[in-house]
């Protein structure tokens, strides 16, 4: 499969600088490319646009050809970079994590995810506890493409291996895309299979 | 310039009361018997494991925690006892705090305002942005409009507003990039060599080894290794505790290879050792009361009973090959 973006411009408002403009991008399934590029140039906002939270302002993004699907489970999936603001606080972590699909418990195990914190809230778990959650969350079987923003950042270099040799595992055996934004020269080295600069990116 | 003690926690005990199955009540505690002291001209990281409670060390400091955690032990700031009284007067004067999370910031406010707040000037505010990179018309701004990167220099900017005499930094750095997060923790040292305490809460490991002083290693509630940096450069033998040893072999730029398994949940810690379930070197000795304690080795201090003192082994052999006339 292969995600496409071609030609897209995006700005946060009508009077406000392009912080995309004509931008190109291609990812093909097992591909991990690696963004990287100063803070503030449109890492984050190309994920969302990638992942359907953002609808380009000109452009298209094409998965095999064809427009996202505005309806059902979206192929691509996004995990954010802070992921205290990517739940619900209201609801607790059982349903934040069920709300997709139902994960098998040997995910969970393997993720480091204890059954007991399904009773808790959000504010009750640690940033790295929680953002444990929104990658498992994030792994449906229907997902083809993942985009990671920042996602270990706010975790300890231990959990840190342990969740990208597993997510590495899940994406060799299912072929998955991933779009990586790290800060990190040397994780980037370690798991992408290319490297594209943002600012390199359209013009 | 003469070291002065800026914060000294003491024995600190942190522990939460919840609500289980109607109005039974249960207590967990989450940090245990955490001593740790920064003094001025001085950088103290703090690593370890993600919720082992770094966060929470700094919110007792700071007397944030939630209502309904106790604390006991004592906590110090310059000699005197930080109570909630004390702090209210000294957060955002003498003790500033850069937190976690970038929510922390008002939505409905205006960010140039927030940084300056209530005691800064605008002139300083606008000096800070420069230094960090933003534009000027990021002042303007409400958080919403900033990239993840943007709102973390904000939070910087609003903690360096003041000359602070402790300055406690819960992972600054995320979402910047290489440069500017070297850049900032240039700044903290030199706020550090100016007379300042600095207690910095990281995971980027391979920064925090060039600007700190010390670096305590957490773990499941408590500390497990402080030691100088040195130690941590040269790593491996050097480093006295298995956890800081497995902790420095899973940086990308090193193995990579994480250690199997998760820290013991709060609220099922085992008895003795707190790593012994992940530990290579286990045995029976390790669970024994004694083997929690903490001990002095070799310039730093450790809660393992396996930690050899090297350069003391390598005295008690000469000494040997000595007597023995070799």
């Amino acid at each position: 499969m292969q995600l496409t973006v071609e030609g897209i411009s995006f700005r946060y408002g009508k009077r406000l600088p392009w912080i995309l403009k004509d931008v190109d991008f291609t990812i093909k399934s097992g591909q991990r490319i690696g963004l990287l590029g100063t803070s503030g140039y449109g890492k984050s906002t190309l994920g969302k646009i990638l992942a359907g939270y953002e609808k380009p302002i000109e452009g298209k993004v094409l998965l095999d050809g064809r427009a996202l699907d505005d309806k059902g489970y979206c192929p691509v999936q996004m995990i954010h970079q802070h992921p205290e603001l990517a739940v619900n606080p209201r609801w607790k972590m059982r349903q934040i994590l069920y709300e997709a699909y139902t994960p098998e418990e040997k995910l969970l195990q393997q993720m480091g995810l204890e059954l007991s914190w399904l009773n808790r809230w959000p504010r009750e778990l640690s940033g790295g506890e929680l953002q444990r959650f929104c990658i498992a969350r994030a792994l449906a079987p229907e997902t083809k493409f993942l985009v990671c923003d920042e996602i270990t950042t706010m975790l300890d270099v231990i959990t840190q291996a342990q969740i990208w040799q597993f997510l590495l595992e899940v994406a060799e055996k299912r072929q998955l895309g991933m779009v990586i934004i790290t800060h990190n020269p040397e994780l980037g080295k370690r798991v992408c299979t290319d490297v594209v600069r943002i600012d390199e990116l359209g013009t | 310039m003469k070291k002065e003690n800026i914060l000294k926690v003491e024995d600190l005990t942190v522990s939460f009361s919840r609500y289980q199955k109607g109005f039974h009540k249960t207590s967990l505690e989450v940090i245990h018997s955490l001593s740790l002291e920064v003094n001025s001209g001085e950088i103290v990281a703090v690593v370890g494991s993600s919720g082992s409670g770094k966060s929470l060390l700094a919110h007792a400091v700071l007397q944030l925690l939630p209502q309904n955690a106790k604390t006991k032990g004592e906590i110090l700031y310059r000699g005197n006892s930080l109570g909630e009284k004390q702090s209210r007067k000294l957060l955002g004067r003498e003790i500033s705090f850069i937190p976690q999370s970038v929510d922390y910031l008002d939505p409905l406010m205006r960010v140039g305002a927030q940084v300056q707040g209530v005691y800064g000037t605008k002139e300083r505010q606008q000096m800070l942005f420069q230094q960090f990179g933003l534009a000027q018309d990021t002042q303007q701004k409400y958080p919403f409009q900033l990239s993840g990167g943007m709102a973390r220099r904000v939070l910087i900017s609003a903690a360096l507003m003041e000359n602070a005499k402790l300055m406690i930094a819960d992972e600054p750095t995320p979402g910047l990039s290489v440069d500017l997060a070297m850049d900032t923790l240039k700044y903290f040292r030199n706020v550090a060599d100016q007379g300042a305490g600095v207690l910095l809460i990281t995971h980027d490991i391979d920064l925090a080894l060039q600007v700190a002083d010390r670096i305590a290693v957490f773990y499941a509630g408590t500390i497990l290794e402080l030691a100088p940096t040195e130690d941590f450069v040269k790593g491996g033998q050097a480093l006295r505790h298995p956890y800081s040893r497995a902790f420095m072999s899973a940086l990308p730029q090193n193995e990579f290879q994480p250690l199997a398994g998760s820290q013991p949940y709060a609220g099922n810690l085992p008895k003795g050792c707190l790593f012994a379930q992940r530990c290579s070197l286990c045995d029976e000795q390790c669970k024994s009361e004694d083997a929690a304690l903490m001990r002095q080795v070799a310039g730093g201090k450790v809660r393992c009973i396996h930690a050899i003192d090297q350069d003391r082994n390598r005295e008690i052999g000469n000494r040997h090959q000595a007597m023995a006339g070799i």
